[in-house]
């Protein structure tokens, strides 16, 4: 008798389950594209499409240690560019990038997580909550 | 008669064959781009066309080097126009150029000329810079090129106007990133300073069609000097 109960209710949670997947699913794949759009919009053009960077000109962003060793710089190096010399993987670059101010917090965050898990780039993602304390620090600018 | 008929579409296919095996010598010709003049000729004689060309400049390189007409005299080159500083579309346009560079760049019949259109920050040193950084310092067929070496006040002036003879617009913008606007043109010139080509350097069709039409306008040259075509 168990067993007659129990097996409409497992059927009913496995459809759950894959509905919540379904879901979830949609919700993660619209957000990586709005990281992969927003690459393409505002840096494939200098940085590349493959994050490859030009020559000495533009660092590269694919395997760079800057990424890595300024995390938590970036929210508001993209929000506001960056004049100084920068070195990334041991070269300097002096190019100015311009800031990006128009991003929201939920933009910076997609376009972050999206540089940061491609070209053999594998941080960890960051969450909205995160990237919004980090522009704190630009606050005013 | 059935046998007759079936003849007819091989016929028609040796045809088409030889046709495309030899015509495209003749064919296959680039334009010549920009508004062409008639002119009659004095003694009655059939009229001369006489198409637009290049007008005449004189540039500086990263070598210090004076490059006019002239100095293309007998081979074709792409020109483009950008500033060391450009943070727009100046890096993917270069981008681009470097592609086609590697493909052609040991071409006896070719050259490459990249204009600075911000002559006032882009000297000599600084140009000399840009193509080392883009990895193209030893290079001697791209000329990083000014019309401001030595600070003439026209100098940019001079270098708009000399963008719109190669169908490039550019012009002062403070809306636009770097402070002025420009569109990433290549414009495929040939070895009589005819504008053959004009590419626009965003688009990934148009710099493959450039690598398609280059070879074209080179064996066009080729063609001019036939003690030199078997070299």
């Amino acid at each position: 008798m168990r067993g007659a109960i129990a097996r409409p209710a497992s059927a009913l949670g496995a459809a759950l389950a894959l509905l919540a997947a379904l879901l979830q699913q949609s919700c993660f794949s619209n957000n990586r594209h709005q990281g992969e759009k927003l690459y393409s919009q505002h840096c494939a053009g200098c940085h590349g499409e493959q994050g490859q960077g030009l020559g000495r000109l533009i660092p590269p962003l694919a395997g760079a240690d800057y990424l890595v060793d300024h995390r938590a710089e970036l929210p508001c190096l993209l929000r506001y560019g960056q004049k100084e010399v920068i070195v990334v993987n041991g070269v300097a670059y002096h190019n100015v990038m311009p800031g990006e101010k128009g991003l929201s917090p939920a933009q910076l965050t997609n376009l972050l997580n999206f540089i940061e898990t491609h070209w053999g780039n594998s941080a960890s993602p960051r969450t909205i909550r995160e990237v919004e304390q980090q522009l704190e620090a630009c606050r005013g600018r | 008669m059935l046998k007759r008929l079936l003849l007819l579409p091989s016929l028609a296919a040796a045809l088409l064959t030889t046709a495309c095996t030899e015509a495209p010598k003749e064919a296959v010709k680039l334009p010549i781009m920009g508004e062409r003049d008639v002119r009659p000729r004095a003694d009655g004689g059939p009229a001369d066309t006489v198409f637009a060309t290049v007008p005449a400049f004189r540039l500086t390189d990263q070598f210090g080097q004076v490059l006019t007409n002239k100095s293309f005299a007998g081979r074709a080159y792409v020109a483009d126009f950008f500033f060391a500083t450009c943070p727009g579309i100046c890096p993917k346009m270069q981008a681009e150029m470097l592609k086609v560079y590697k493909k052609f760049g040991q071409q006896q019949r070719l050259a490459f000329l990249s204009h600075t259109i911000d002559p006032a920050h882009d000297s000599i040193p600084v140009l000399r810079d840009y193509a080392e950084r883009l990895g193209v310092g030893t290079a001697r067929n791209w000329h990083f090129a000014t019309t401001g070496a030595h600070g003439e006040p026209t100098a940019r002036d001079t270098v708009f106007q000399l963008a719109q003879a190669y169908f490039t617009a550019a012009l002062p913008d403070k809306q636009a990133p770097g402070g002025f606007a420009h569109n990433g043109t290549f414009a495929l010139v040939d070895d009589q300073g005819h504008v053959r080509g004009l590419y626009d350097s965003l688009n990934p069709k148009e710099v493959d069609r450039l690598l398609v039409e280059l070879p074209v306008l080179l064996a066009e040259i080729d063609s001019r000097k036939p003690g030199l075509a078997r070299q």
